[in-house]
């Protein structure tokens, strides 16, 4: 007898086999050729547009989907790859509605914004799927940069240092090369081994080594990397999760999100990834919706995802509040988890509400209870396992605005650094200039 | 609802939407679809002799040209007249009269230029019953080189000779359609006058390539790698025909000519403009080709409630009402001055006003830190560049400057109405003083 939605704890095949390859399919379907040409005609080519401005990697958006609309959609890639070479990537998992669409002159006019993420989409993937790699190496440098960390910045980092003619290594703990991009995304996002084909596609410039199942601390120290290379850029994102205080985590069911995003992302089957009838998530950003959804998807009967403070305070974006209801996820704002309850494993998670005056939260003694099997706990990331001498603030390494560090030699960025929002985009683009600004110092003397 | 019935140099229809001839007219299974869309009238496919039919290529016979969204905006067409025999065409124009009494019937005609060959034809083809001819002196692909279609209508004496011929054959009323590949409208349109005809169509097609075909080297439609000019129709030609129609409603010797409208009429809008311009009635072709005949149904009830709106009572009373404001350059007020302004509550700062006035024109328009955009009325020569370029419709518009305001660009008050002919820099008005 086979699972369902209702099967009490946590099981594994709710949905009949046929379902999961729908659920976890493109969230936006790509546009065809023709859609994509009436999408296009939509743009006005601002003069200094915002939607430019708006994008982290400042891509030149107007140029693009002009380039798009007179039958060059592999120009248009060009266009992209040169200020973001993870343009693909981003154009399935940037935020656009926070970003460019968000300040698209024609979102302000008409409330519907020209479609820059599929329009970058349409462009990248026509690029890819043609095989070709439009970059060449400068004359070599002779110099040797060892990058730590294969996500975003990384990745970002290596390519534009290995263009300008340097040899690259990175270093990743990780099996798989593509940090959050392989690991921590929903899947929806980015169906069909998207990352590691873009990651394969972006190796084609050459001089990148690759070598993975290497952490920083562990197989790796930052002081023998100095030694070894010319520059190290840091790219090794929140590797620690914030610790949920209430009683009875350490119950069984209740686990990290990012966990449960990574081995979903890691699950070949997805009909033989346990998720439990009742899934509570506590958390009010991107990770929290990526896993509310996904548990939706997986076959939950329930799921809630509860935020300690309102509506409004929530990082995730209106947008991925919409998707998350749409999909069947209830939330619940102003509450936070007081205990969870169960015989060893999670049967019950208890919440008080909660009111926010003046920017301080105090809860206001009325409870109450959602059953569930599984909690999942995504209230946020941390930095670990930095390496000594490097200056932090407010939790992250230190940097300035082209990624330099308080260490000699040694940039940073992406997650792990500070300096503007946790996303794909940001760490491309400071993956991108710190590259820049290792060449520059090297090429001075 | 407004009376829209129409009286074209003696041939009436229930309304002023006639198909041109073209393919949508060119059998009885077009036009009884039309009639029965609404149409209150039909030029049927130009005619040609008795004999063999005439052949059309076999590959693609039409071109075009899109804007956005793949909207048509122009056609470009190599077919010939009608292909089929004309005792069909004529068996079929005369049941379908019978059938439409109410609705307008014409013929095109175009036989070779020699008397016999014309005073044949016209008597033939008024059997059927028709309402008028139209005498098809435009087509300007393949039966040109025959010495017929444009080949007539670019020869003013024979475009007279003609239509002299036809007069004589027929009592119905004979409508000339000149074609615009010529210098000078005016000549083919008196021409015709001198003729006798009863009316003028303009404009037949535009010479035309409308696009090349950049892997095979050839202009398109292209037939087993080659291609030829076409005549092109549809909404881009519009401007031409306007300005074509009212260059001899305005001309003192043809102003009492009645005149069909033809090029470009898509909307009631478009219709209401040929209209005011000096058409009589408009002749309809790519429009219909493009969405099928029901476009008819919107042209009806868009040009009823313009003129209930503007209380016009009949088509006559918006027919030629702007003929009377068309002049010449050097009779325009060269003291009417106006400012661009921007409304700030419909601007949705693209930006494109100011691109294309700070790249390509006066520098007129200042642009702040947080995308706020203004007009600088000291730099301002109201070229209307922005107003046109602006996505958004009436966010920039023009204010006029009353009399004695000073006009920030030059320091003058504005003054009294005064053109060309009267100022200090035109060496023929000093020396006329």
């Amino acid at each position: 007898m086979s699972n369902t939605p209702m099967t009490p704890g946590i099981a594994p095949g709710r949905l009949p086999e046929t379902s999961y390859a729908d659920h976890f399919s493109d969230l936006h379907p790509p546009l065809d050729h023709h859609e994509a040409l009436v999408a296009a005609d939509r743009c006005y080519f601002c003069h200094d547009a915002p939607c430019m401005t708006a994008c982290p990697t400042s891509i030149d958006i107007p140029l693009f989907i002009r380039q798009i609309m007179t039958g060059t959609p592999e120009a248009a890639a060009k266009t992209i790859f040169d200020q973001n070479i993870l343009g693909g990537m981003c154009a399935r998992v940037c935020p656009t509605e926070t970003l460019c669409e968000e300040v698209c002159v024609r979102e302000v006019a008409e409330g519907k914004p020209v479609e820059i993420g599929r329009l970058q989409r349409y462009a990248t993937d026509t690029l890819i799927a043609d095989g070709t790699h439009p970059y060449t190496r400068a004359a070599s440098t002779g110099k040797k940069i060892a990058v730590v960390g294969a996500g975003p910045a990384g990745l970002s980092a290596a390519h534009r240092l290995a263009m300008l003619g340097h040899d690259v290594v990175i270093f990743d703990a990780r099996a798989k090369t593509g940090g959050l991009n392989e690991y921590g995304i929903a899947s929806y996002k980015a169906p069909g081994g998207y990352a590691q084909s873009e990651i394969d596609w972006l190796m084609k410039i050459g001089g990148i080594t690759v070598e993975t199942g290497k952490m920083l601390g562990k197989d790796l120290t930052l002081d023998a990397l100095k030694a070894d290379y010319d520059a190290v850029f840091l790219s090794i994102g929140l590797a620690g999760v914030n610790a949920l205080r209430a009683d009875g985590v350490e119950k069984e069911g209740v686990v990290d999100a990012v966990d449960f995003i990574a081995e979903l992302r890691q699950t070949e089957d997805l009909s033989t990834l346990p998720i439990g009838r009742n899934v509570v998530v506590i958390g009010g950003g991107m990770t929290a919706v990526d896993a509310a959804v996904q548990a939706k998807l997986l076959g939950a009967q329930n799921v809630s995802m509860v935020y300690r403070r309102s509506r409004a305070r929530m990082s995730a974006s209106d947008y991925e509040q919409d998707l998350a209801a749409s999909k069947g996820v209830q939330i619940f704002y102003n509450a936070a988890p007081v205990g969870v309850f169960g015989e060893g494993a999670a049967q019950e998670i208890e919440f008080e509400y909660t009111v926010e005056e003046n920017g301080r939260l105090t809860n206001t003694g009325e409870t109450f209870r959602l059953p569930a099997d599984q909690v999942f706990k995504a209230i946020g990331q941390s930095l670990e396992g930095v390496p000594e001498g490097l200056t932090l603030e407010g939790g992250k390494i230190a940097v300035d605005a082209v990624g330099r560090t308080s260490l000699e030699g040694v940039w940073a960025g992406g997650d792990c650094a500070t300096g503007g929002e946790d996303l794909t985009v940001t760490a491309v683009a400071e993956g991108r200039d710190a590259a820049e600004d290792i060449h520059a110092k090297l090429m001075e003397s | 609802m407004a009376d829209l019935t129409s009286n074209f140099c003696g041939i009436k229809s229930p309304n002023p939407f006639w198909l041109a001839s073209a393919p949508p007219t060119d059998k009885e299974y077009n036009v009884r679809r039309a009639f029965e869309a609404g149409w209150g009238g039909v030029v049927w496919k130009t005619l040609g002799e008795a004999g063999p039919p005439v052949v059309n290529v076999n590959g693609p016979r039409y071109g075009a040209m899109h804007g956005a969204d793949r909207r048509l905006l122009a056609l470009n067409n190599i077919e010939l007249i009608t292909d089929r025999p004309l005792e069909v065409n004529l068996e079929e124009m005369t049941r379908v009269k019978k059938d439409y009494p109410d609705r307008a019937l014409i013929a095109s005609v175009m036989v070779p230029c020699d008397a016999e060959s014309w005073k044949t034809i016209i008597p033939r083809v008024a059997e059927t019953g028709c309402d008028g001819f139209e005498l098809n002196f435009g087509c300007p692909h393949g039966m040109a080189e025959r010495g017929m279609g444009s080949a007539v209508g670019q020869v003013p004496e024979y475009i007279e000779m003609v239509t002299r011929w036809c007069k004589e054959s027929t009592d119905l009323p004979v409508i000339v359609k000149l074609t615009p590949n010529i210098t000078n409208i005016l000549y083919p349109a008196e021409a015709a006058l001198r003729g006798g005809a009863d009316a003028v169509s303009l404009i037949n097609t535009i010479n035309s390539i409308t696009s090349v075909n950049l892997d095979d080297f050839a202009p398109e439609p292209t037939i087993d790698g080659k291609g030829t000019h076409g005549g092109m129709c549809g909404p881009a030609v519009k401007p031409i025909a306007l300005n074509m129609v009212a260059e001899i409603a305005r001309n003192a010797e043809t102003a009492n000519l009645p005149i069909s409208g033809i090029g470009g009429v898509t909307t009631w809008r478009d219709a209401a403009e040929f209209l005011a311009l000096g058409a009589s009635n408009v002749q309809v072709c790519t429009a219909a080709m493009t969405y099928g005949f029901k476009v008819v149904q919107e042209m009806i009830s868009g040009l009823s409630q313009y003129m209930d709106e503007k209380g016009f009572t009949s088509v006559d009373q918006l027919s030629r009402r702007a003929v009377p404001n068309v002049t010449d350059w050097q009779f325009l007020n060269l003291n009417h001055v106006t400012k661009a302004v921007i409304n700030q509550d419909d601007c949705i700062k693209c930006g494109r006003c100011y691109a294309a006035c700070e790249d390509t024109s006066h520098q007129a328009i200042e642009m702040s830190e947080d995308r706020v955009f203004t007009v600088k009325d000291d730099e301002c020569v109201a070229c209307n560049l922005c107003v046109n370029v602006c996505p958004i419709e009436d966010c920039i518009t023009m204010k006029t400057l009353e009399k004695g305001e000073v006009d920030e660009r030059t320091g003058q008050p504005v003054g009294d109405y005064a053109n060309w002919t009267q100022h200090p820099n035109n060496v023929a008005a000093v020396s006329a003083e």
